[in-house]
């Protein structure tokens, strides 16, 4: 399932407990600063196959999930 | 025949710019800009001119190679923009140091020194040159916005020189380009009489968060090619000279090659990014310092304004 994919890999940045994790959290929320993002933002296109623009627009979880379930090549 | 790095030299400005004389200007901290990007401290033009620097940084060069100027047979500088538009820098290096060959200058932005190496290599391997001069020499406080916190704090300015003879050091090199004026640019700033545009400002412009992603995953892919061009395995690797853009850049990276801490040279903490000077100074750093011995093998690695890339092995055998 695509929110425990990406569960995992926001664990390798810090540990959330799954009340953190909602979809109207926002990546500033989690402390993740500018580049952290663009670091997430790269292990999810490895993962998914996807290609996310950083054009501001992507800033909640929800927001992610939203495009990953859009665009992933499984 | 390719060449061999017969001498090394550096010089920075007098005046340093501490991240308390930037928080002084403007708002922002020690702390969030060494969080951010490593960076202490930077060196800024005042009294110097470029041409101070980058004739310094070649004579030091000139003397760690025991050659004298009018053994140069090429002067090549790597510059985004020198004290004149014309004469080049390298002609007025030229001038200063007392050569009489060749000279001309190439902007790769930050990838600057590797494309000079490349170039030197072709002349060298040709026979049209053996002792070939390369300065990267680079006044990025001329070009950044000190308005714009985000930016500001990168860059310092610095020379950086190598002397390059022939010889088998070059184990591999690459180089690539990917032109956009969208992510990075500083416009030049003029416009001509009659043009019917007129020119934005000549700042820096960066995206920040599409540069950091270009600049860790072609230096990833930068190393694991030239390490394997040169017949290698990343274990053999000595030494990492990572152009010093940013410190979570090389972190990144390096992470991503499971390349180890130890083996990557850095000076970020008191130079900041000073585009192609970066790696040449830090060269020159490492070698005084006595960390390169000879069979070493160090891979340098690049990135920047083009967009440019440029990275190679070399094989330590200087002394």
């Amino acid at each position: 399932m695509v929110l425990e994919r990406i569960k995992k890999i926001l664990s390798e940045f810090n540990d959330f407990t799954d009340d953190q994790l909602k979809g109207e959290t926002t990546f500033a929320e989690l402390g993740l600063d500018s580049l952290d993002v663009v670091d997430l933002v790269m292990k999810i296109d490895e993962e998914f196959g996807t290609e996310i623009q950083l054009d501001g627009s992507m800033t909640t979880l929800g927001n992610l999930v939203s495009y990953i379930e859009a665009n992933k090549k499984d | 025949m390719s060449f061999k790095i017969s001498g090394t030299g550096s010089c920075v400005p007098e005046k340093v710019f501490t991240n308390d004389d930037l928080s002084r200007m403007m708002d922002t901290s020690d702390a969030w800009i060494r969080s951010k990007t490593g960076i202490e401290r930077r060196h800024i033009l005042s009294t110097e001119s470029l041409s101070d620097l980058a004739e310094r940084a070649a004579i030091r060069a000139l003397e760690s190679a025991k050659i004298n100027a009018q053994q140069l047979d090429l002067i090549i500088c790597a510059t985004i923009q020198g004290d004149f538009i014309t004469p080049s820098l390298a002609c007025v290096v030229q001038s200063r140091i007392g050569a009489s060959c060749p000279a001309f200058d190439i902007n790769a932005a930050c990838s600057g020194f590797v494309y000079a190496l490349d170039t030197a290599a072709g002349f060298i391997e040709r026979g049209r040159a053996k002792n070939v001069l390369i300065v990267c020499a680079e006044a990025m406080s001329r070009h950044v916005d000190f308005d714009d916190r985000a930016t500001c704090v990168l860059f310092g300015d610095g020379a950086g020189a190598v002397v390059l003879t022939p010889g088998e050091g070059l184990l591999s090199i690459k180089t690539t380009a990917a032109g956009n004026s969208q992510l990075m640019r500083i416009t030049c700033g003029k416009s001509g009489r009659f043009e019917e545009a007129q020119a934005s400002p000549s700042v820096l412009i960066m995206n920040g968060q599409e540069v950091y992603r270009f600049a860790v995953s072609a230096m990833k892919a930068d190393i694991e090619d030239v390490i394997s061009a040169a017949g290698l395995s990343t274990g053999q690797v000595t030494y990492i000279l990572p152009h010093q853009a940013n410190m979570r850049i090389i972190r990144a990276a390096t992470a991503l090659l499971g390349i180890g801490e130890d083996k990557i040279l850095c000076n970020i903490e008191n130079f900041g990014n000073m585009s192609s000077a970066s790696i040449p100074v830090l060269l020159d750093e490492s070698h005084r310092q006595g960390l390169l011995k000879n069979g070493d093998i160090i891979v340098l690695s690049s990135f920047g304004g083009g967009l440019t890339t440029g990275a190679c092995a070399i094989r330590w055998n200087k002394n």
